[in-house]
């Protein structure tokens, strides 16, 4: 595109927003767009050619319908909490933010939902469900900010998943703009819908299907007791071994992280949180349910902990320990970050019984690129979240980390795992993406786009590659640097 | 042979694919009864079973999909596991792939979750003959759009199923029934206040003026659920396997069976017969004939969806009628996945 036609297609793009009725919040000097710059994947930003504030789904239908007219891409935001890239603007497109649309339309205390627009946030929802004894079970680590949207769009985690589910199994019904501007409602207030599962493809479609305009979530009964355990471990194997008998023993605990030796010497330096001398894992256990299940539950991990060879086993007698146990989890990272001024979370998830192995390799890669990596997981799903410490002020220090986090992928994909657990693919997994996928099913990703934004225009480039950029990267399907068959044409 | 059916089966594909012979995806035939029947030559995918892994402390089990469902079932069993779901099988040759394409769960559903949650990865052979894999085996993940739930409820329309990864979980340490004389309206109202507690619930029942409720967990979270909420325990014997079979009186009398999906807490649907009702509210069976227009329109009116469960006639499609942005979603997503339509045509809907 010429840059007079660009800057033709700004003006007529701007036109167009300004005369969408009721008006809408449009943002179009290069100062009110900064802010919009990035989401929390700081480490790459663009300025969107316009902002756009709409307060209601009828705007949105009207964003983007006039934006499919005139071929102009739509990248939705919401509290831009995620890590992945997915809210980074396109240049030369419009950035739709939803954070005027907060609106608490319901929430059903005998049914157990919330009905919420996309910019309700995610801890709103279970402070507005608490005076009914009900919560949002969902939480990922930004819940405070973070927003509904957001949350379905990424299909976000937590340190919940085990019992409680991803974003995916805790919604009913999803409303959104599709790519041609129609509204679709997918799921239902009944248990499930007629036809095929689309509000299983729209969570977790990064923007990528449709805008979503409101979001019917399910609650939960709050636990009337919830319970927290700390043990230190003399190796990973031993750990990694617990949390197999904990499973094996019949429990489901609410949450199970493991944290390695570089978290829990961060926790004694900064926290002195006085673990026994040679722990080279931890692992925190909460259960939660009814008073009597809980207990029951609660006796049996300590049992196991203990028959795993546990060094120390610390259980919380009240919400202040249990708060300062979750402390050698939550508080690792912002102490270690006083060191070293960047890191980088990775997400993968691997088989849990490949843990010890990989995190061998993890910390062999670490040695072989000079960089601390420091691993907490959510142990009973096998979510890993290496953190790779970098300063970005030292010239190339950035590329380098993110090399390194680009091969602990590929390991996890390796050892039958995934990418990406809970943060998306975005911008920042789309080469690890051509790696875990076969040209077939990255095209079956793209049928599946169609079917739902035969133009494009939603969030184009993020979540899924092509295949010709697979191609050019050389991730499909090439191991050992050499190419099956030479003789057929790459794509 | 597994790598050697799999390629017979794209190559089959492929060739009725080239030749738009429809092909009928069968596994032990226990679902014939199940959407609009239709001709074509049937695709039998019961030779392909067995457990590809299991790893009990992963709560993770993959399986092929013309695996029976009783044998799945027993392996778990055996290492005190389940699928959570509680499929019903409607006859011992039940598959496990059968199962997921139809996405059938039982009384356990409304809380543990449906068949959709618990799949965690779906191998399939497309309509173009590809043999394409997504998800995974592990529980937490987002990489690509999630095809692999997509797939459950499907009835094949959409891909060959031949292998499924779950999550699984244990059973349950202890399970009793309690029963409750009820109406519908305040038994309705009942079981949803209770599943706003953190009681144990695990299956809940109506019918006759009787609510039956069953408790699964720890001998002492039962007993003090027990004392919470009252009633009656009963010896419920295979009452909640009978539920789920379809095996009750209720059932016998009804080769014309509507289900009838609706929010939990929906006030009552009028219908000519009885009803039993299951999943806290959520899910109410009753017999025709009816005006399948009329049922329709009086559940939609209360947010919900009508199927012609059993005794499809082709006058009515067993299946709710779908608001057209959805249904244009449908088309391009058979059209795509299946382009000379092949697979299971017209079983679900008009392609």
């Amino acid at each position: 595109m010429s840059a007079v036609a660009e800057a033709g297609l700004r003006e007529r793009t701007l036109e167009r927003l300004r005369a969408i009725r009721p008006k809408l919040v449009v943002i179009a000097d290069e100062e009110g767009l900064r802010p919009f710059e990035t989401d929390a994947f700081i480490q790459h930003r663009a300025t969107p050619m316009l902002a756009v504030l709409p307060e209601s789904e009828d705007q949105v239908r009207a964003i983007v319908k006039m934006c499919r007219e005139l071929g102009v891409p739509v990248v939705s935001r919401g509290a831009g909490t995620g890590i992945s890239g997915g809210a980074i603007p396109h240049p030369e497109g419009v950035l739709l933010v939803v954070s005027k649309m907060k609106r608490v339309i319901a929430i059903d205390a005998l049914a157990r939902t919330a009905k919420v627009e996309p910019g309700v946030r995610n801890l709103q929802v279970s402070e507005l469900a608490a005076p009914h004894g009900l919560f949002y079970a969902p939480d990922p680590s930004s819940q405070s900010i973070c927003s509904i949207g957001g949350n379905v769009a990424e299909n976000a985690g937590g340190v919940h998943c085990l019992k409680y589910g991803l974003t995916t199994h805790n919604i009913l019904a999803v409303r959104a703009i599709d790519g041609d501007g129609e509204a679709i409602e997918a799921g239902a207030r009944s248990l499930d819908a007629a036809g095929f599962d689309v509000l299983a493809l729209l969570a977790g479609s990064e923007g990528n299907l449709g805008v979503i305009t409101q979001v019917t979530a399910k609650l939960v009964a709050l636990p009337e007791r919830v319970e927290t355990v700390l043990a230190a471990f003399p190796s990973v194997r031993d750990a990694a071994a617990a949390v197999g008998e904990i499973i094996g023993a019949g429990i489901v605990p609410a949450a199970l992280e493991m944290m390695d030796r570089i978290v829990i010497e961060a926790c004694e330096k900064f926290l002195a949180m006085g673990f026994p001398a040679g722990a080279e894992a931890l692992l925190l256990a909460e259960v939660d349910g009814g008073n009597e299940e809980t207990l029951a539950e609660l006796s049996a991990v300590r049992s196991v902990l203990e028959r795993c060879g546990a060094t120390e086993v610390r259980v919380a007698a009240n919400d202040e320990e249990r708060e300062r146990l979750w402390k050698s989890r939550k508080g690792a990272f912002p102490a270690l970050a006083t060191m070293l001024p960047d890191y980088y979370a990775m997400d993968g998830t691997i088989p849990r019984r490949c843990l010890p192995d990989v995190l061998d390799r993890v910390y062999a890669l670490a040695s072989e690129y000079g960089m601390v990596v420091a691993n907490v997981f959510h142990a009973g799903d096998g979510n890993i979240h290496p953190c790779i410490f970098y300063d970005s002020n030292k010239p190339g220090e950035l590329e380098r980390a993110e090399e390194l986090g680009g091969r602990i992928l590929e390991i996890c994909v390796e050892v039958g795992g995934t990418i990406t657990g809970e943060h998306g693919v975005g911008i920042e997994k789309l080469r690890q993406m051509c790696v875990q996928f076969r040209p077939g099913e990255i095209g079956a990703f793209h049928d599946v786009k169609r079917a739902f934004d035969p133009e494009g225009i939603l969030n184009p480039g993020k979540a899924v590659p092509t295949l010709k950029r697979c191609s050019e990267w050389g991730g499909t399907h090439v191991r050992g640097g050499k190419i099956p068959r030479p003789e057929i044409p790459r794509f | 042979m597994a790598d050697a059916f799999i390629a017979a089966l794209c190559e089959r594909v492929k060739d009725h694919a080239a030749r738009k012979a429809p092909l009928r995806i069968r596994g032990g035939g226990t679902k014939d009864f199940y959407g609009a029947a239709r001709d074509g030559e049937v695709l039998d995918m019961s030779p392909y079973a067995g457990i590809v892994a299991y790893e009990p402390k992963e709560l993770v089990v993959t399986v092929r999909a013309g695996t029976r469902l009783a044998d799945l079932e027993a392996e778990l069993a055996s290492q005190r596991q389940m699928l959570a779901f509680e499929p019903p099988r409607f006859g011992d040759a039940a598959t496990i792939g059968g199962t997921v394409a139809c996405a059938f769960s039982g009384p356990r559903r409304p809380y543990a979750g449906s068949a959709r949650d618990f799949v965690l990865g779906t191998r399939i052979v497309n309509g173009k003959g590809e043999d394409l894999s997504f998800g995974g085996r592990v529980i937490k993940n987002v990489a690509g759009y999630d095809v692999s739930r997509l797939m459950a409820g499907a009835l094949g329309t959409l891909g060959v199923i031949t292998e499924i990864s779950f999550k699984v979980l244990p059973r349950p340490a202890a399970e009793a029934t309690l029963a409750f004389d009820l109406d519908e309206e305040d038994a309705t109202r009942q079981v949803n206040v209770w599943a706003g507690q953190p009681l144990p619930l695990s299956a809940t029942a109506w019918q006759d003026g009787k609510l039956r409720v069953r408790l699964s967990g720890a001998p002492t979270a039962i007993a003090a659920a027990k004392a919470k909420m009252g009633g009656e325990e009963i010896d419920a014997g295979r009452y909640w396997e009978d539920v789920r079979e379809h095996r009750l009186a209720f059932f016998a009398g009804a080769p014309v069976l509507w289900r009838l999906s609706v929010p939990q807490t929906a006030p009552s649907v009028k219908t000519p017969n009885a009803q039993l009702i299951e999943w806290g509210g959520g899910l109410r069976w009753t017999s025709g004939p009816v005006d399948a227009f009329e049922l329709r329109s009086s559940v939609e009116r209360v947010g919900g969806h009508a199927t012609l469960f059993r005794g499809a006639d082709g006058a009515a499609g067993a299946f709710h009628p779908l608001q057209p942005a959805i249904a244009k979603i449908h088309r391009r997503l058979k059209s795509a996945f299946d382009p000379a339509g092949v697979l299971n045509p017209g079983r679900m809907y008009d392609f």
